[in-house]
């Protein structure tokens, strides 16, 4: 018989040790996974995990790992504020849609001036899209208590529809021939995130996901409003009793989460994307929950966990490319490191005790 | 656009099998919630549903047993959920999340093989003559056997939950796990009994979008519909006779919208397609604003962690 | 007092929790048809010895005996078949139920609801506590609740009945009612296992006591034998000195309450109506009541964490009825609230964090909205020194501390902050008489400076200790404060709104 001890406090030595237990115990699982479904699971797991950074070619898949994880980052540091406030984002896949559909739009509308500023616009009118998207959940919230856990989740459904819309109706490219989807955003200058450095993946994207880690790790170690958000997700009667107005604080994680959002979409339509199209969106939005949580809502840890993640990402296409694994094995495969990670979780909080049944 | 193609005898018909795979998974989740458990990983027991029921029923060549085994796979990964956040005590909301993004995976791994295959047809229900009458034929004995499931299980769990003995105890562990424990109730089984339900009748739910509703396999066909039993729960402040009536209403706008796109309304396709999403959040924020009293009927409990100490 | 007239013999019964001794070779006995006290401070290890005889935990050693037969219950089920009933010190109630269902909840084959509910009538009549079975338990007073319990019990036939801390929610009316019951019930043959701390009552009512200290019996007596003074020093194991300060002239007023209403943000909440009084500087304003008479809501409105009409709070001439927390700690309103866990103090955060969480404005923590944690760390430092709080150091876990010593950080983080008016809530509950009476001097030492003192409290024997003036709220409405000096007890039991409805019931149970 096991049974569960509270801590007197949390522990750090597990705080840290829990996120590699956990990607340990998904690579035992989804080696089984694998075999199961017949094929090599020290092979899969060595294609996944090891090739693209030091296999053969490494030289390209280096590069794709900054790109597959600045949305990421991105995305999942603003969702790690609202979960350390209590305050569920989990529509940021709405909201990065949206930013590609406004940024990109913006972009769209000034073809074809080349001028400096169509970029940087972009960007404001990106961050603004997934802002206003993620003010709808966080509006009603303030003024009807509506669940925003529900209202944000239904509003990627509609996002979804909205890109259609957008991508076979007024954004559609007039030169396309028809083809749905808009013109090719990378190939007009002005607009385009492409490369700082050819080769690296590093984009205006990467750049920003290292300033949005920066300045969350300043914002909750050193700002009183990040102090705030930790005691609201502890204890939201202290909080209040701190004097921290609940509403502002949802509208501050709600809307930080939706900017950030807007920009991981937008950085990815002019970029890696180009173009707003149907099936642009691959589900970035929710992987980044996986993120959060694998970081442990740290930001530090998010930057790591991204990388991570990316690395699933790359090696699980060239996992499908090589070894003919399904690409939903790694989604799967994904979703069990989120398991792994919450059952390991207790013992930052909890003690192991192994001895005798006991009643209660 | 020609609205007199809008039949409103068929329009019932067919909403009540529109409404049916929602109507099953939010009566699961309410059971669920009302034992203070917050699952949101709805959406992931319905895929992995869908595809376990399709994928039995088209190797048995029998929907009835696509469905038992959909239900079993349900319940299976609900299971998941429970030993997570009942054994190793983690956050509800976050596991829940982690069930919908593993299951939609899953499904669409085990799914690989059925794409474009057509499943066995389920028959529906003989009734004699009785299905010829006019209106009420088609409208009350033109259905499958799942509809009539469905609807018992709405009673069934009213029932249950007023009635009898052990649902007075489910409802006593989702107001208070911690009185309950102190009055010696097993929590934790209890909670494990009505999130394995749970699990159980959103497979139901799936299977009968993947063998009835639609009748193929795609990946993520679910749609969000686990989402929107979610927010049914809360439309129906946690009874089970309001969750009949909000998976009507919603099946209702489903069917219409689809009636108007074939109809060629003059409202582009993509905007028809979101209105049910939109109804939904619609009518969520309608409940939310307190002058329901909505939110009393949430159980006290609900999305705590328990864990008895000393 | 031995042999086959013990209902319950309890024999060196043990229980270990990782880190502390509950119990240490326990032994007692209750005879049918007695009273007994269970006797000790918080965490002397009563809590854990009545959990092991219902059957929600285990002993690691020991035996317990009901009725000459060994007793060892694994579930509360199967306790309560044996014949134990309990009733708890935190309800084991469920609010969106109504009695009857509560009631049935807590046997083990019930009857239908409709007999079950006349069965309940019956018996809450004949043992003076009136219950309308059919309403729902969260809108009962404190007090009604209690009698749920109790009923509850009743309805089984125990041949032992656990009260836990049964008298903290009554008035002193209801006091005597209870009292009456037992003793009623005592006299038909019942065994009763009495818990408490408060010595008056164990006096009034036990016919025998075992005293706990630090999980080990330290004494078995008669309690009418031993004055108060003499139980509270075996409970205590030292010399107790009571908290002393030198009559106060009471300054200009500074605190002004001027009908003040509110609905309460908990759905089974109880709204302020019309509160008025007026608090001067260097005086303490003792607020009694039975809880959920408005407790909470008051420090929430006095607090600023609910927003008044501006001209119901005015602190030195000013309306602050509108202000949030933060402001009003800027002009010197401070509070402390009565659940230290999750309310007053953040658990899992460490004691710096939780020095932050009301010392930002008055301690300059922050620099342009940027915390200065050295800082922050001296402040919690500090009052970890002056308020002798027992702890390895600043960066500890608030949940690592005991009861008594968050407490002291709590009232000392408020106090350092030299408030001009400081509203406590239940600032001792569940805390160790020794840091009872350090927080009860720091108080008064406080007042002594200047300040103004609410203290709201259950505790009525701490409210005369330290009052200046003495008002009781019932049932959300306060009754003109009067000065605590010779103040009787019935006095304060009218004031406190008597036996609520059950004055003909008190009658019928004599």
């Amino acid at each position: 018989m096991i049974a569960l001890v509270r801590r007197p406090a949390p522990s750090r030595l597990w705080t840290v040790l829990t996120p590699p237990l956990a990607v340990l115990a998904t690579m035992v699982a989804g080696g089984l996974m694998f075999a199961a479904l017949g094929k090599d699971p020290v092979l899969a797991i060595r294609t996944i995990f090891w090739d693209p950074l030091f296999g053969e070619f490494a030289f390209y898949y280096r590069g794709q790992l900054l790109v597959k994880a600045a949305p990421l980052i991105l995305i999942a540091i603003g969702l790690s504020l609202g979960f350390r406030a209590g305050i569920w984002n989990i529509g940021a896949e709405g909201q990065y849609i949206l930013g590609a559909i406004t940024g990109g739009a913006v972009g769209l509308a000034f073809y074809p001036l080349d001028s400096w500023i169509v970029f940087p616009l972009m960007v404001v009118a990106g961050a603004f899209g997934g802002f206003l998207w993620a003010m709808i959940p966080a509006l009603l919230k303030v003024k009807f208590r509506t669940n925003e856990i529900l209202v944000s989740l239904l509003l990627v459904y509609v996002a979804e529809q909205l890109l259609a819309y957008m991508a076979l109706g007024p954004l559609k490219n007039p030169e396309g021939q028809g083809f749905p989807g808009s013109r090719n955003l990378s190939q007009y200058d002005a607009a385009a995130n492409n490369e700082l450095i050819a080769g690296s993946g590093m984009h205006w994207g990467v750049v920003a996901a290292f300033i949005a880690v920066i300045a969350a790790y300043v914002l909750l170690n050193r700002h009183l409003t990040g102090y705030h958000i930790r005691l609201t997700g502890q204890a939201p009667r202290a909080a209040r009793f701190a004097g921290v107005n609940p509403n502002l604080l949802t509208i501050f994680c709600l809307g930080t989460s939706g900017a950030l959002a807007g920009l991981a979409g937008l950085f990815e339509v002019a970029g890696p994307a180009g173009q707003i199209s149907i099936d642009f969106n691959v589900g970035y939005g929710f992987t980044a929950i996986i993120v959060a949580f694998l970081g442990r809502l740290h930001p530090v840890g998010i930057l790591l966990a991204g990388l991570l993640m990316a690395l699933t990402y790359i090696g699980g296409e060239a996992a499908q490319s090589q070894l003919g694994l399904p690409a939903a094995a790694i989604q799967a495969f994904q979703g069990m490191l989120l398991f792994f990670l919450l059952a390991v979780d207790m013992l930052t909080n909890y003690r192991l005790r192994f001895g005798r049944a006991q009643v209660a | 656009m020609d609205l007199s193609a809008i039949n409103p005898v068929i329009l019932v018909a067919s909403l009540m099998v529109a409404a049916t795979p929602i109507l099953l998974a939010a009566v699961g989740e309410l059971v669920v919630e009302r034992s203070g458990v917050l699952n949101l990983g709805v959406e992931g027991m319905m895929i992995t549903g869908a595809i376990c029921g399709f994928a039995i029923a088209v190797e048995t060549g029998s929907p009835t047993i696509g469905f038992l085994a959909a239900m079993a796979g349900g319940a299976l990964l609900a299971m998941v959920f429970g030993v997570l956040t009942q054994f190793l005590l983690s956050n509800h909301v976050a596991t829940g999340l982690a069930l919908t993004l593993f299951g939609l995976g899953l499904s669409a791994l085990l799914g690989q093989g059925y794409v474009g295959v057509r499943p066995p047809a389920t028959p529906k229900m003989d009734f004699g003559p009785l299905s010829d009458l006019p209106v009420v034929g088609r409208i009350v004995f033109g259905h499958d056997l799942v509809v009539y499931a469905s609807l018992l299980l709405v009673a069934g769990v009213w029932a249950f939950l007023r009635y009898t003995r052990a649902g007075l105890i489910l409802r006593a562990v989702g107001e208070s796990h911690d009185a309950a424990h102190a009055l010696g109730y097993r929590v934790v089984t209890i909670r494990l009994l009505a999130i394995a339900f749970g699990g159980a009748c959103a497979g139901l739910g799936g299977a009968y979008l993947s063998l009835i509703r639609v009748p193929q396999w795609t990946e993520g066909m679910t749609a969000g519909a686990g989402w929107i039993a979610l927010a049914l729960v809360v439309f129906a402040s946690w009874r089970p006779w309001r969750v009949l009536v909000g998976a009507y209403l919603f099946g209702g706008v489903t069917v219409l919208q689809l009636n108007l796109q074939a109809a060629g309304a003059a409202v582009p396709v993509e905007i028809l397609s979101m209105s049910p999403y939109l109804i939904t959040i619609l009518v969520l924020v309608i409940i939310s604003s307190d002058r329901f009293g909505a939110r009393l009927g949430a159980p006290a409990s609900l999305g705590r962690v328990f864990h008895a100490n000393r | 007092m031995s042999g086959a007239a013990d209902l319950l013999r309890i024999e060196g019964l043990t229980k270990a929790f990782p880190g502390v001794v509950a119990n240490d070779d326990v032994s007692f006995a209750v005879p049918a048809g007695r009273i007994h006290a269970l006797l000790g401070e918080n965490g002397a290890g009563k809590s854990t010895l009545v959990k092991m005889i219902y059957g929600l935990v285990a002993p690691d050693k020991g035996r317990m005996q009901l009725h000459g037969r060994d007793f060892a219950p694994t579930s509360p089920h199967e306790a309560r078949s044996s014949g134990v009933a309990m009733v708890f010190q935190h309800f084991s109630l469920f609010d969106a139920l109504d009695v009857a269902e509560n009631v049935a909840l807590g046997m083990e084959t019930p009857p239908s609801q409709r007999q079950l509910a006349r069965r309940i009538r019956e018996v809450s009549e004949a043992y003076g506590l009136p219950l309308d079975p059919t309403r729902l338990v969260g809108e009962l007073s404190a007090g009604e609740r209690q009698r749920v319990e109790i009923v509850r019990c009743l309805l089984q036939d125990p041949q032992l009945l656990i009260m836990d801390e049964p008298t903290s929610v009554l008035t002193p009316q209801e006091v005597e009612i209870l009292f009456s019951t037992l003793r009623k019930l005592a006299a038909e043959g019942t065994a009763i296992l009495y818990i408490s701390h408060k010595l008056e009552e164990i006096r009034a009512l036990c016919d025998s006591a075992t005293i706990l200290r630090q999980g080990q019996v330290v004494a078995t007596c008669t309690p009418s034998e031993k004055s108060a003074r003499e139980l509270a020093e075996l409970m205590v194991g030292a010399t107790l000195h009571t908290p002393s300060r030198e009559p106060q002239e009471g300054g200009e007023v500074v605190l002004r309450i001027h009908d003040l209403s509110m609905r309460s943000a908990n759905p089974f909440g109880t709204a302020l109506k019309d509160i008025d009084f007026e608090l001067r500087a260097g005086e303490v304003l003792g607020i009694g009541g039975v809880a959920g008479n408005g407790q909470d809501e008051l420090l929430a409105a006095l607090s600023g964490e609910a927003r008044v009409a501006a001209e119901a709070v005015t602190l030195k001439g000013r309306p602050v009825g509108q202000m949030g927390p933060t402001a009003r700690r800027a002009l010197g309103l401070l509070a402390a609230p009565e659940e230290r866990l999750g309310h007053a103090a953040a658990p899992d955060m460490s004691l710096t964090e939780n020095a932050v969480l009301t010392g930002t404005v008055r301690e300059g923590l922050t620099r342009h909205g940027f915390l200065d944690w050295g800082k922050a760390r001296g402040f919690a430092e500090q009052v970890i020194e002056r308020f002798d709080v027992r702890t390895p150091g600043p960066g500890q876990a608030a949940r690592s501390l005991s009861g008594g010593n968050l407490q002291k950080f709590v009232i000392g983080r408020e106090i350092l902050q030299r408030p001009e008016v400081l509203v406590v809530n239940q600032p001792t509950w569940g805390v160790d008489a020794s840091a009872a009476a350090a927080i009860r001097q720091a108080l008064l030492d406080l007042a002594a400076n200047g300040t103004a003192v609410v203290v709201i409290s259950q505790d009525l024997d701490e409210l005369m200790e330290i009052s200046d003036r003495f008002a009781a709220l019932n049932e959300g409405r306060l009754a003109a404060p009067r000065p605590a000096k010779g103040l009787g007890i019935e006095e304060i039991g009218l004031m406190m709104g008597g036996a609520h409805d059950l004055d003909t019931a008190a009658r019928a149970a004599e």
